[in-house]
């Protein structure tokens, strides 16, 4: 939502774009090499930049791309991306407090352009939902800061990594860039032990469940995770909590 | 595929949808309702464990199998990304030194 002028004229948006900035040159690289990858899969130019531009979700554009060049139903095509995106469903019911306030169109702007690290770094900031219109405001014009640099760092990088495509190998290993950020900021999440928990939990019951078709391990490590942690801090009532 | 057709063009659109949706799946409805408070103090767990979930398999992983060896590059510069967020708190340091060791381990020697 970084085309409102209340928002962006908030200095919580500058404040926004300058928790992202640091992730910045991971997600370029991370859209870069996203780029690359989409024209090498048979892509033709216009239709990458189309998909770029308006899907704005890596992984289910890496998902969709083979069943498009291979002429899949539409059905199955549309079923892949939503499976791959179903993360996005568990951070929406995160958000959901955040932004009810809102008019309609507004929240889908703002969950369309909320991807995983804006989403990561808003509820590492924020963890109640503002009481008074200046708190909502204020979160409010974070969440579009940030995701702006997202935004713009994805965009630009991922055009970049179209119009280069033949001058990229994918063997280079760039992209690892984009999970070396991931790590980076998953780091900056550790802030407790039921945190460390949760985080090693998630990355095993990942690696078991990777057999799982359309990257459904991702949705499965978060539920046993989260149903882990919780378990946990039952059977400790004095514990603390995240 | 190097034309473009009307069909692809639909698809991308749809994807587009698919992104609005999952996004902004529980953003839709306005009717008031509010998560047990269990389910909204486990959501807290739920940030760390996407990450976790995403970056674990994308380091210890290859062709959808545990790695066997220890000379793979991402493993070290995974280490090495982790100490210097440890010490630097710094995520832009993270990424810069993490592929300061990736690339000549993953270039040089094809770990």
């Amino acid at each position: 939502m970084f085309f409102l002028p209340h928002l962006y004229r908030h200095p919580a948006f500058r404040e926004g774009m300058r928790d992202v900035s640091p992730q910045s040159p991971g997600i370029a690289a991370w859209g870069l090499m996203t780029g690359v990858a989409m024209v090498k899969s048979g892509m033709s130019v216009f239709e990458a930049v189309a998909m770029t531009l308006t899907v704005f979700a890596g992984s289910s554009q890496l998902a969709a791309i083979p069943l498009i060049v291979a002429g899949a139903p539409a059905w199955v095509i549309l079923a892949t991306g939503f499976c791959v995106n179903l993360r996005f469903v568990v951070f929406s019911l995160h958000l959901r407090p955040f932004l009810m306030h809102l008019p309609l169109w507004q929240r889908l702007v703002h969950g369309y352009i909320t991807a995983d690290i804006s989403y990561v770094l808003f509820t590492r900031k924020y963890h109640q939902p503002g009481h008074t219109p200046a708190e909502k405001l204020e979160q409010e014009a974070y969440l579009a800061g940030n995701d702006f640099l997202n935004w713009l760092s994805w965009m630009g990088a991922s055009l970049i990594g179209i119009a280069l495509a033949n001058m990229i190998p994918t063997a280079w290993g760039l992209g690892f860039a984009g999970i070396l950020c991931l790590l980076g900021v998953q780091c900056s999440l550790a802030s407790s032990r039921m945190r460390i928990l949760s985080a090693a939990v998630a990355g095993a019951a990942a690696v078991v469940a990777y057999a799982l078709p359309l990257k459904l391990n991702i949705v499965f490590a978060i539920a046993v995770a989260v149903i882990l942690c919780l378990t946990v801090e039952r059977l400790r009532p004095q514990g603390k909590t995240a | 595929m190097n034309g473009t057709d009307l069909w692809t063009l639909a698809v991308i659109a749809g994807l587009a949808g698919v992104t609005v949706l999952t996004r902004s799946f529980f953003f839709m409805s306005d009717k008031p309702w509010h998560l047990p408070a269990w389910a909204q103090r486990g959501l807290q767990y739920a940030p760390i464990a996407a990450l976790s979930a995403v970056v674990i398999p994308e380091i210890v992983m290859s062709q959808g199998q545990l790695i066997g060896t220890w000379q793979d590059a991402r493993l070290f510069a995974a280490a090495a990304g982790t100490a210097v967020y440890f010490r630097s708190k710094n995520v832009l340091l993270t990424i810069v030194l993490g592929m300061a060791v990736y690339l000549p381990l993953h270039l040089g020697l094809g770990w």
